[in-house]
């Protein structure tokens, strides 16, 4: 069960649209105390007052981008999916795969609150002409089943979800699906080939699955905290939304950010989007046992290990970019002062090589490679030119390599840790070019 | 709906008998999607609750029911972790090992765990109550080193706590 830091006091309607409404028990929000509060009304209002063209273009002017860590635009995302004149009625997929190392968002959002996910999903819905809605969620996730399942079956008995949705005419209806295992159903054309009962395998792409997804027809996949965010949007409109980061982003909104390592106070707490890293440790309570802090990844597994001057920036999906690392989904993990980077690169690229799909070459024999290097290294037998080498492996792990983003994703920190603390990496080697590990690891070990 | 003709009945099933209340519940998650392969992950997770692992025989037997190809409902099998092939304990120990339980010290959390139960990782107790497995990032980082038992997900946890932590679980 994941924990908002905030208490119920802190959080309010106009300025914590994700999590207002969540209890200090834990203890979720049922269908009645969401309707009494507001809940539902967006569907109400959308229904009545907007069109699919309109609503798509409402999200579309929020600039409400993935919270799933690409950050890509919710309302392009929809605006480019084929929904117009004769073009088949298609599917919402909710990506709730969450498994990004490091990152413990969405769980709160379903396990808590899941009509917010289910009010969002609705609204995509209707946006995209769709008849069909699933939620994508991890099998892991035993305890957001049970209150998905139940919120579920309690909007459709009053008349949320199912055939003519509130007397509009309109059909839709959302089923669960739940997964089994395996990091990599989390990317969206990897995840819809999941959700057809194949072997998660990355699609080629184009064509995008706007165009051709679930079983051939439009399909939009948007996180789970992206669609969270489309309620608030429809009720209070784009520029509320928007002004809801005021200075701080250029992106609207707020966003669930986090902490986890060695801190006093992990957690999670709902901010304006653009809220830097220093705000975020701080509530954190800092490093724990007079630690320092010595690095930092901004939104998981798949992003560039950071400087602590970096946690001036705000933590945005521009800003971040610059730096050359990625915002992710927005969950700090921290490295603390006495803890090596080459293990903790060790550990991230034997995450990434057991769960590489296999599909593509680079990855699937690449990233065993850059673990046996990394132990190696770790073990103090590492060769001369083994950090040069893992230099090579991380540029054809990158972009365009192979057919998704799981490569680059395992690229990230493996190129950023050597750039920001060569120097441990080069305390791991011992030998001269040439000469053989002492030791040599079996690459079939991963 | 499917043209796919069905083959499972021609594969020998090892004597694996579908269970009808399973059968009818696969039939159900059918009913979720427009064609039949979809409810294959989780006519597998049907069958794995019931006998704890997906027995050799379920698998023609799942493809019979689903009216899909039998190598479909294989290649799925093998592909998903959480897809046990071979028995396992009566308690599946699923222990993170990914960055933020790697930083709150999940290695000495998992070699306590090796050496209280006196398996490796893959392994099951003599006893039949215990297997130990890692998995990804459990997404509960802000409770790390976390582990998942059976559904119960708890952190963080401590080497010393283990004993008591594995009473409940007879």
């Amino acid at each position: 069960m994941s924990r908002i830091l905030q208490s119920a006091g802190e959080r309010r309607s106009e300025t914590h649209p994700l999590t207002w409404r969540l209890h200090d028990d834990q203890s979720p929000v049922l269908l009645e105390e969401y309707l009494d509060t507001g809940g539902y009304a967006a569907v109400t209002k959308a229904l009545e007052q907007y069109t699919y063209e309109s609503l798509t273009e409402e999200v579309k002017g929020a600039n409400l981008r993935g919270r799933g860590g690409a950050g890509f635009s919710a309302g392009m995302k929809w605006s480019l999916t084929a929904k117009g004149g004769d073009a088949p009625r298609g599917y919402i997929v909710c990506n709730a795969d969450e498994m990004e190392p490091g990152t413990f968002k969405d769980r709160l959002l379903m396990e808590q609150q899941p009509h917010l996910l289910i009010e969002g999903m609705i609204l995509a819905g209707y946006a995209n002409r769709s008849k069909q809605g699933y939620i994508f969620l991890r099998g892991e996730y035993h305890l957001a089943a049970a209150s998905i399942q139940r919120a579920l079956a309690d909007a459709r008995a009053d008349g949320w979800l199912g055939p003519d949705v509130r007397g509009s005419g309109w059909d839709f209806d959302i089923a669960l699906h739940t997964g089994a295992g395996r990091y990599i159903c989390g990317e969206e054309t990897a995840l819809i080939n999941s959700l057809e009962g194949k072997r998660a395998n990355p699609r080629a792409k184009p064509p995008f699955p706007g165009q051709s997804g679930a079983w051939g027809l439009p399909t939009v996949v948007n996180n789970v905290e992206t669609l969270c965010n489309v309620p608030g949007i429809v009720n209070h409109g784009a520029d509320w939304f928007q002004a809801l980061s005021g200075d701080l982003s250029s992106d609207g909104g707020t966003k669930l950010y986090g902490v986890s390592g060695k801190v006093n106070n992990p957690g999670l707490w709902e901010l304006p989007m653009g809220t830097t890293g220093n705000r975020i440790l701080e509530l954190a309570g800092g490093m724990r046992d007079g630690l320092a802090l010595k690095s930092w990844l901004p939104g998981g597994g798949s992003t560039g290990f950071l400087l602590p001057e970096h946690l001036e920036l705000a933590l945005d999906f521009d800003t971040i970019g610059k730096t050359g690392s990625r915002m992710g989904t927005g969950l700090l993990t921290v490295v603390a002062d006495n803890q090596s980077m080459v293990s903790l690169t060790r550990n991230l690229e034997e995450f990434f090589a057991r769960e590489s799909c296999g599909w593509c070459t680079p990855c699937r024999d690449g990233l065993p490679w850059s673990v046996k290097l990394l132990r190696a290294l770790e073990a103090g037998e590492g060769q001369a030119g083994d950090i040069e080498l893992l230099e090579q492996m991380a540029r054809d792990l990158g972009p365009g390599k192979t057919f998704c983003a799981h490569a680059p994703g395992a690229a990230m920190p493996l190129a950023s840790a050597i750039h920001y603390f060569r120097d441990e990496f080069e305390r791991g080697i011992t030998r001269p070019e040439g000469e053989a590990h002492a030791d040599p690891i079996p690459v079939g070990s991963v | 709906m499917t043209t796919t003709a069905t083959i499972g009945t021609t594969i020998a099933s090892d004597g694996f008998v579908l269970d009808p209340a399973d059968r009818a519940a696969i039939l159900e998650e059918r009913a979720h999607y427009p064609y039949p392969q979809a409810a294959s992950i989780e006519a597998l997770k049907i069958v794995q609750k019931r006998h704890g692992h997906v027995p050799d025989g379920a698998i023609p037997a799942i493809a019979e029911t689903l009216g899909i190809r039998v190598a479909d409902v294989e290649g799925v099998a093998t592909f998903y972790s959480l897809i046990f092939r071979q028995p396992v304990g009566r308690h599946v120990i699923l222990i993170c090992d990914s960055s933020s339980c790697f930083l709150t010290d999940y290695e000495q959390l998992r070699d306590a765990f090796i050496d209280h139960l006196g398996i490796q990782m893959g392994q099951t107790t003599a006893d039949g109550r215990f297997t130990l497995l890692p998995v990804c990032c459990l997404g509960a980082c802000d409770r790390g080193p976390t582990i998942l038992i059976g559904e119960d997900l708890h952190g963080p946890v401590t080497p010393d706590e283990i004993p008591r932590l594995l009473e409940a679980y007879a």
